[in-house]
């Protein structure tokens, strides 16, 4: 169930506290980026000198884009530029992790830089100050390939038990959760919860409020912490928005959104006019709100069929939910449900500010 | 059998007696270090000093049976061991050292595999182009039953693609060797410069550098016998072989980058090209020096040139000198010699390059 390759991590952590004299003012710096198939998260380290004081002092650097799909041999080289730096939870002390976007040698973002375009977007609408809560849903696999905690070769109890349960026989893997969850809180990503899931072996967490393209930034390093902390626990995490077919529910990463106005006096006017923006620009937003989510958007398993745009106060089979409290208070924000576990945070708010403010 | 060493001793017991306090003992536990008979092996063994010696002309020489490493005959076997680098003992802690020494017989004369003595002539004719290098070490590493570590048993993983710089436990196998040989690097004062998981499962890199002169044999030297230590710990087994896999999987690699004084300056490309032009004219002489069994690695698949054929590009990874971009932006800068395989000897690849760029005229 857990990978049989995995190292006695005692020994590792009795060199990473090997404490370094004063005068070494070296840190390790995990540099981050998405790779060619845009869903694939790749690193590498550098050590520098000393903690550079900003984003900005952060050395640009490169990798060979020929082994990632994302360039060819003869003319391999793919720079990285630092664009957010949160704190290392793996090496701890000043070390960090800095998430990059990705060039060409010439200076262009490669086709699958999709943060560069994103930042275009959202540096037109910086007044409404938009900001995004992300509900990022992934499901826990075995080394094996198998839903961790599925027996053997088979499946367990039909859903029921699982959301939000505890007990050893409906939450399983909980401490890869717990063990994201304060490593994200270390690392200064804005995760704001997490719960058990409908499927067992899935779960959720959330990571928000933030405005414009930081979302983006969370979003992904969030993401590199779970692929790390569960390759130290020796299973893989998934996210496939339809992992398991059957009566067996998906994983999406509902998003939640509000401008300044939607926030304030009588900001439901906004909201509705945003869904009434978003309604006729459905199948755009698909196109772009993850692949294979038509395994997922059927209509059933808490989700709107995906050739369809409903919106409802405190409908989960809606493509657009508004929270009850938003319909009392007359302000607030809205969840758009439609959006797959795999989606790119930074397409997906974009898209949203693209329609919502620049339409 | 298992893919970790079962010989593996109950570490905790150990560090009760490691963290023993001697308080006002100044004795420190000195790591003498020193290549084997092979040319590749690495060797050790400790002694006891009454106090740490404040340079390192003040460590002792010393001797060990050559005999019984392949460098002296029996009835005349000892070999003398001159400290030539200190670092700070990451598995030791305290105060004490690892010494990174060269060999001599007991006439003083270097041995055969004293490769070191014969750089530091060479290092010093070009000192004043203050020769700087950046080598990047690939290794795979091994399960104790001698299969990569990480690969199905009796099996293959799925191809080449996912693996370099990749996360995730289908991905990534020994992630903890590797951080655990950084931080003592860091700690031992050894100059690493960086990690990513390479392209085939269970391969790794790191780099040393950038260093001066003999130095960069000296941190290399260190950081092998570190990274085969903290393998001895968890273990499993480092290979330094530049083929260990027959089929579509890379081999493994020293890429050296390497720089004078002229080449870092304003308009250095020109330097840059001259050098890289010499080193076209003795290619034969330099892949001599480059690593046994390189002739299984450069093929000219797996981001390799043939061994037969030089060639030198921009950003060009199929080529034997790569010109990074940037040192083509800014006129200056250094270049990558893709040429050696990760079994090289440091000191012998860091001082060809040096004898022919800057001791050499090119005629």
């Amino acid at each position: 169930m857990t990978s049989p390759f995995l190292l006695d991590h005692s020994i590792t952590k009795r060199f990473l506290s090997l404490p370094l004299p004063a005068s070494d003012t070296r840190i390790q710096a995990e540099y981050i980026w998405i790779g060619g198939s845009g869903e694939d998260l790749r690193s590498k380290t550098k050590t520098l000198d000393s903690l550079p004081s900003s984003v900005g002092e952060y050395p640009e650097w490169n990798y060979d884009g020929s082994s990632t799909a994302q360039a060819p041999g003869h003319n391999s080289e793919v720079i990285i530029i630092p664009r957010a730096v949160f704190r290392d939870p793996f090496r701890g002390g000043d070390n960090v992790l800095v998430m990059t976007d990705t060039y060409d040698n010439k200076g262009v973002p490669l086709p699958t830089n999709t943060r560069h375009p994103a930042n275009v977007i959202f540096d037109k609408v910086l007044d409404h100050k938009p900001w995004f809560g992300l509900e990022q849903e992934y499901t826990i696999f075995g080394f094996d390939a198998h839903p961790y905690g599925w027996p053997k070769g088979g499946f367990p109890a039909p859903q029921g038990p699982y959301y939000c349960g505890v007990g050893a026989d409906r939450a399983f893997g909980r401490d890869i959760v717990e063990a994201h969850y304060k490593a994200c809180l270390y690392a200064g990503v804005n995760i704001s919860g997490i719960n058990a899931e409908v499927m067992p072996g899935q779960w959720e967490y959330q990571v928000g409020p933030c405005e414009g393209i930081s979302i983006g930034d969370h979003m992904w390093v969030s993401r590199y912490i779970m692929h790390r902390i569960a390759e130290m626990f020796g299973v893989v995490v998934s996210f496939h928005p339809k992992p398991i077919q059957g009566d067996w529910n998906g994983a999406g990463c509902h998003t939640n959104f509000s401008t300044k106005e939607m926030r304030e006096e009588g900001g439901i006017q906004a909201i509705y006019a945003a869904i009434d923006k978003l309604s006729k620009k459905h199948q755009e937003h698909i196109n772009v709100y993850g692949k294979h989510n038509e395994l997922r958007l059927t209509g059933k398993h808490e989700t709107a069929p995906i050739t369809e745009f409903r919106a409802g106060v405190a409908d989960r089979g809606a493509s657009i939910r508004i929270p009850s409290q938003a319909a009392r208070e007359g302000k607030g924000y809205f969840e758009d449900r439609r959006p797959a576990s795999n989606v790119d945070p930074y397409v997906v708010a974009a898209k949203l500010v693209e329609t919502i403010c620049l339409c | 059998m298992s893919a970790l060493s079962p010989f593996l001793l109950d570490r905790s017991v150990t560090d009760k007696f490691l963290s023993l306090d001697l308080k006002d003992d100044p004795r420190i536990q000195a790591e003498y270090i020193w290549i084997g008979g092979s040319g590749e092996d690495i060797r050790s063994k400790t002694r006891t000093l009454d106090a740490l010696p404040s340079k390192i002309e003040d460590y002792p020489e010393w001797n060990y049976d050559g005999s019984s490493t392949g460098q002296a005959p029996g009835h005349n076997s000892e070999v003398i061991m001159v400290a030539r680098a200190v670092f700070r003992d990451p598995f030791r802690g305290g105060n004490n050292v690892l010494v990174m020494t060269d060999t001599y017989d007991n006439r003083g004369k270097a041995l055969p595999t004293n490769t070191r003595a014969p750089a530091v002539k060479i290092f010093d004719q070009a000192k004043d182009e203050k020769p700087w290098f950046g080598i990047e070490q690939e290794y795979t590493i091994f399960g104790f039953d001698g299969h990569p570590y990480g690969w199905p048993k009796g099996g293959f993983p799925a191809p080449q693609g996912p693996y370099y710089c990749g996360v995730g436990a289908d991905r990534a196998f020994g992630r903890d060797l590797v951080e655990a040989h950084y931080k003592a690097c860091l700690y031992a004062g050894v100059k690493i410069s960086g990690i990513n998981a390479e392209v085939m499962p269970g391969q790794w890199e790191y780099q040393v550098g950038p260093c001066e002169g003999v130095s960069i044999g000296d941190h290399m030297w260190i950081s092998r016998y570190i990274m085969h230590r903290v393998a001895e710990m968890f273990g499993v087994v480092v290979s330094f072989h530049p083929k260990p896999i027959q089929g579509d999987w890379n081999g493994a690699g020293c890429h050296t980058n390497f720089s004078t004084q002229a080449m870092r300056e304003e308009g250095g490309m020109k330097a840059i090209i001259i050098a890289v032009e010499k080193l076209g004219k003795k290619h034969k002489e330099h892949i001599d020096v480059y690593g046994k069994h390189n002739e299984l690695r450069l093929t000219g698949k797996h981001e390799t040139a043939p061994i037969s054929s030089f060639r030198y590009g921009v950003a060009d990874r199929g080529a034997s000198i790569r010109i990074p971009t940037q040192a083509e932006k800014d006129g200056k800068g250094y270049f990558e010699d893709r040429r050696p395989a990760s079994n090289i000897d440091p000191y012998v690849v860091a001082s060809k390059i040096v004898d022919t760029v800057c001791l050499w005229d090119g005629k």
